[in-house]
């Protein structure tokens, strides 16, 4: 799920407002794109590729095929164009779209899995390999907030993402990859799926993870993180929101005794993570850990 | 979208689960006369949303029309939780054999549907997580999965998946001493993404339950998310998770936030109804701003605030931490349009937006 220059990637609503827009911005940061999907207005050119009436049918037309699929597509078509992509083979499909009904998310989620492919999202704002490529719609091209380097940062929200990686890039670390995982309550990369591939990644040596309230992906994070020797320093949002209350994503709720802030900080410190009580603190608990 | 217990009861009913016969009725009359129907031993019951009413007095099983009018009385305008009761449910009393638990939702670990299920029903669920088993559903037949389902366990599987549903819970789950199962009580969360699917549905259970303030009301209406806290900082940010963080990071150096107000995503270009909303809030002495845009642009963003700013005219401070996609346009228009200069740090911001708070307090 570390995106890099050579990755063939197909941009699914690629004739878009938003498509249009940040295709450009993928483009003009060495992104490789490769094709778009409208069905619509297959067989045309958008953005300087060929526009495709599938994904599959783009797989089959494109010399490379297509390594990742990125949706800019309303959540009533998320579905299909997930298994679209799925069925084309892309190893990773990054759901940008808010909004899709939860029970599609499982089914996508299932068929993904099936096929041996990885869905990061939905809900996403995208993953960012500074240097390298991004897909989504991250501010990667700004080098006030993205910079190449050793700290992998992992984040359910892509504005506290990016909050993360500025703090960052003022304090001198640069990133190996932003992995932004969405902030559905069922997502396809789990917070521990992100950290497995980040610990697993070479170029990182420290990771940055940013939590929420709601859900247990901090917690079944803690598992992994605890076999794994990188340092890991955390900041969670949410301490002093409302029990009950849905903070905007779908994800943040606590509800009852599930995904308090206490639970998701206990579980992360006793596997050795230190966690920050502000965002700019990030920096200094990094230097003290990397040394 | 959470169903009251009569709609959630209705669900059921057309999902082939057997439901005590009930009618909603909302005056001390109304009751007697539901008791002559479907008495004469009757439940009448609070219809509001929170757990716990049977505590608070909410629920009574009487026998007749005389004492259904009688509760009725008793429980109406009644406050649980958050809501005064305006109407309640009077049901056939059934004939308790055992009381069971059954739900069905989605364990956030594994996102696949989740049954839970206790031969110990009626009380409040929290109170019994030691005595409930959990089956997670795996993708595929229901016939075969590794645990054995009741007949009553796949109809709500079934019914989960075709409605959209969060949560559909029974507690209890009668088995009456006529050898007959009844839900006696009922709850079930839809999902609201999924509403254009079930726009019939949808439409019958209506917008009355939409719980919270009149201005949260106002809100989301108009597509935003807000929630009204105690504090006077009032916070506008972008996206849910550096909106919890400002609030956080306000707590963290001595401050107290007014509210949750996020213009993320598709709402990014809503900053100006968003802004005359939390200055619309009593008490609030200070404002914050802080944008870190990704997909949402700071310069789209900023210029909706100053459009609110420059109508409304608050007469108090504001304090802006602008970064990410469309940074350097934002700043600059706060700069020359308002003649203020926005702080390089939200760590600079938040301090400076409390010390504000307290400075005016002081004076």
């Amino acid at each position: 799920m570390i995106v890099n220059r050579s990755h063939q990637v197909l941009v699914h609503g690629i004739t878009g407002r938003q498509g249009t827009f940040w295709t450009e911005q993928m483009q003009a940061y060495g992104t490789t794109i490769v094709g778009g999907v409208n069905p619509k207005k297959a067989g045309s050119t958008h953005c300087g590729v060929p526009v495709f009436a599938s994904a599959v049918e783009a797989a089959g037309s494109l010399p490379a095929g297509i390594d990742v699929s990125v949706l800019f597509v309303p959540p009533q078509g998320a579905l299909a164009a997930i298994e679209d992509a799925v069925a084309a083979q892309a190893r990773l499909v990054v759901v940008l779209t808010e909004f899709i009904p939860v029970h599609d998310t499982m089914a996508a989620v299932h068929a993904a899995n099936t096929a041996g492919s990885t869905i990061i999202g939905p809900n996403t704002a995208g993953v960012v390999t500074p240097g390298q490529a991004f897909v989504g719609f991250m501010p990667a091209f700004d080098p006030r907030i993205f910079t190449p380097g050793n700290i992998g940062v992992i984040s359910r929200s892509g504005s506290l993402g990016t909050l993360a990686c500025l703090e960052l890039t003022r304090a001198g670390f640069g990133q190996s990859a932003f992995l932004g995982i969405g902030g559905d309550p069922v997502s396809g990369t789990t917070t521990a799926d992100a950290f497995t591939a980040l610990d697993d990644d070479d170029a990182t040596e420290a990771v940055v993870l940013i939590g929420e309230i709601g859900g247990r992906k901090e917690e079944d994070a803690a598992e992994v993180i605890g076999r794994s020797a990188k340092p890991v320093v955390s900041f969670l949002a949410g301490r002093v929101s409302p029990p009950g209350k849905r903070m905007g994503h779908a994800g943040a709720i606590v509800d009852g005794a599930t995904g308090t802030y206490e639970s998701k900080r206990s579980s992360l410190e006793a596997v050795g993570v230190t966690v920050v009580d502000v965002p700019w603190d990030i920096p200094s608990a990094l230097k003290a850990v990397t040394g | 979208m959470k169903l009251a217990e009569d709609q959630a009861k209705a669900v059921l009913s057309k999902a082939g689960i057997a439901i005590p016969a009930g009618i909603v009725v909302n005056t001390p009359q109304a009751a007697a006369q539901a008791a002559i129907e479907v008495g004469p031993r009757v439940a009448v019951k609070a219809l509001v949303r929170s757990g716990g009413r049977g505590k608070q007095g909410g629920v009574l099983v009487v026998d007749g029309p005389e004492q259904a009018s009688h509760a009725a009385g008793q429980i109406l305008g009644l406050k649980l939780g958050d809501e005064i009761v305006t109407s309640v449910l009077v049901e056939q009393a059934v004939d308790i054999g055992a009381e069971h638990y059954l739900s069905v939702t989605i364990d956030p670990s594994s996102g696949r549907p989740m049954i839970m299920r206790s031969e110990q029903g009626g009380m409040e669920v929290e109170a019994m997580t030691d005595q409930i088993e959990s089956i997670i559903i795996e993708p595929g037949d229901l016939t075969e999965q590794d645990v054995e389902l009741s007949e009553i366990e796949a109809t709500l599987l079934t019914a989960f998946s075709d409605l959209d549903a969060l949560l559909i819970e029974i507690n209890p789950l009668v088995h009456t001493t006529g050898g007959e199962v009844i839900a006696v009580d009922a709850k079930i969360e839809l999902d609201d993404s999924a509403a254009y699917r079930h726009q019939q549905l949808h439409a019958s259970i209506g917008t009355q339950q939409a719980g919270g303030t009149e201005r949260e009301r106002q809100a989301a209406e108009i597509g935003l998310r807000l929630i009204e806290l105690d504090g006077d900082i009032a916070v506008l940010a972008n996206g849910a998770g550096l909106t919890m963080a400002t609030m956080d990071a306000i707590v963290a150096v001595g401050g107290a936030p007014a509210n949750f107000l996020e213009i993320g995503g598709d709402a990014y270009t809503k900053a100006t109804p968003a802004l005359e909303l939390v200055l619309s809030q009593p008490g609030i002495r200070s404002l914050l701003v802080n944008f870190c845009g990704a997909f949402a642009r700071c310069d789209v963003m900023t210029a909706g605030v100053i459009e609110a700013w420059k109508t409304l005219k608050p007469d108090i401070p504001v304090v802006f931490s602008i970064s990410g996609t469309g940074m350097d346009q934002a700043n600059e228009m706060v700069r020359t349009e308002l003649g203020i200069e926005p702080h390089p740090t939200m760590a600079d911001a938040v301090v400076a937006v409390v010390q504000a708070r307290t400075a005016r307090s002081e004076s």
